[in-house]
């Protein structure tokens, strides 16, 4: 524990070329990259699997399935086949980044499709009745009334996206996972350690941060005492 | 695929290790789970304590707690009850507010009658709560269990051996059969503790015969 004060608090190992700052940056851009990518997929193709019930079947054994996958295994698959086509850095950070985004599609999949089949039939038929169209019901009642799911499955991707970018560092990637690594082949457990506390101080901040936001974006009329909520298990543990 | 018959017994033994790994802490965070969620469901004034205590754990990274154990339990990096004590946090973690969720999803009718006919409360847990409460907890285990085989495989990198290390193996040799071989092996893992589960929740409650769980 002292030896992790005294590596964190030390200021040279913040700064330069392979201080935290930088660190910090490279894993925030490998996770921002990779959530991003994934909302635009999973996003829109959840909204069409809640809004139609078409290919719902597919979605859930996909999302299961995904679960199952070993990061760790599928990051090395990935590498040994995109790396020999690739160059530069590109061969290190797409296999990353594919691995990324396998892991952040299924909970924000299973969160927006959750999402837009929990909203309550009768509201449903209410915009039917107002002469709204199907478009309009899905952009104006469904997924304003799935949100709170839908930015719940973005938590837990999150999640689970900022501490499997750790694995970058072993493709020799930067990113928080370099601290863990370096120090682990230097035996200087400070400096694993500092790195291991670093990560989980960052997820954690994302989450209060989407939690925040989740607060924002949500409707009054949905945040819990007026609305009946069936909650939905999208959560999954990050590797 | 000549690899894994020549290296047969060295994978068996991995997978036994991974077994290890991955399914005592499923049973010892069961075991730490339920009477946290049913203290949670019985005194509400702690419900939210426990159940955003034990969300929080959650947000730490596995690799991170791997790494961070050696400094709270005084253990060597090496050791692999770092591994262990790691993923029962981690099934704490998911199945705490799960099962506080079961429990309070017992009709309230079933429990007043419990209690009319004289039940006392742990006897009530035991015997009528408890049963009732199986479906939903085994729905919470099942993805606690996939994720742990999954997350298990990491502790490869701290030089724990189970099924990942032929993952860093396969690396280190650019050689892809036993990377091949350990993803599959997880997967195949990852299935039967899920068959497993699904099974014990059907024996548990007969009730259910010829429905899903």
């Amino acid at each position: 524990m002292s030896l992790m004060w005294s590596w964190l608090t030390d200021g040279s190992h913040w700064h330069g070329n392979d201080g935290v700052l930088l660190r910090l940056a490279e894993h925030l851009w490998y996770s921002g990259l990779a959530l991003g990518i994934a909302a635009l997929i999973a996003v829109p193709l959840g909204l069409f699997v809640g809004h139609t019930g078409h290919g719902r079947w597919l979605a859930v054994n996909l999302t299961g399935a995904l679960r199952a996958m070993p990061s760790l295994g599928l990051l090395f698959i990935a590498y040994m086949w995109l790396g020999d086509h690739l160059r530069g850095e590109g061969a290190f950070l797409y296999p990353t980044e594919l691995v990324l985004v396998a892991l952040a599609v299924p909970p924000i999949l299973a969160g927006t499709y959750a999402g837009v089949e929990q909203v309550d039939a009768a509201a449903r038929d209410a915009a039917r009745g107002m002469g709204m169209t199907g478009r309009e019901l899905l952009l104006k009642v469904e997924l304003p009334c799935a949100l709170p799911l839908l930015v719940s499955g973005i938590r837990s991707a999150a999640l689970q996206v900022i501490a499997t970018a750790t694995l970058a560092a072993v493709l020799g990637l930067g990113g928080l996972g370099r601290f863990l690594l370096d120090g682990l082949a230097t035996r200087d457990y400070g400096q694993m350690a500092g790195g291991a506390a670093l990560v989980a101080c960052l997820a954690l901040l994302v989450d209060l941060l989407l939690a925040a936001l989740q607060r924002v974006v949500v409707s009054p009329g949905l945040t819990g005492k007026t609305a009946r909520q069936p909650r939905v298990e999208t959560r999954q543990a990050a590797p | 695929m000549t690899w894994l018959q020549d290296h047969w017994s060295d994978v068996f033994e991995l997978l036994g290790q991974h077994v290890y790994l991955a399914g005592v802490p499923l049973v010892l965070g069961l075991l730490v789970a339920v009477p946290l969620g049913w203290v949670a469901q019985r005194l509400p004034r702690l419900r939210t304590p426990i159940v955003v205590g034990t969300g929080l754990l959650y947000t730490v990274p596995s690799i991170a707690l791997f790494i961070l154990m050696p400094s709270i339990l005084g253990t060597g990096i090496l050791d692999p009850v770092n591994v262990l004590v790691s993923m029962t946090i981690y099934t704490v973690a998911l199945l705490t507010r799960t099962a506080s969720d079961a429990l309070e999803a017992v009709p309230e009718s079933v429990r007043l009658s419990a209690d009319a006919m004289g039940v006392k409360p742990l006897r009530r847990l035991f015997t009528v709560d408890l049963p009732l409460a199986v479906p939903v907890l085994a729905a919470g285990l099942r993805v606690a269990a996939v994720s742990n085989v999954s997350i298990v495989s990491v502790a490869a990198l701290i030089g724990v051996p189970q099924l990942g290390q032929l993952f860093t193996d396969g690396f280190s040799r650019d050689f892809m059969d036993p990377l091949a071989v350990g993803v599959v092996g997880c997967l195949v893992l990852a299935l039967v503790f899920d068959l497993v589960i699904v099974v014990l929740a059907r024996l548990a409650t007969p009730w259910h015969q010829g429905r899903t769980a």
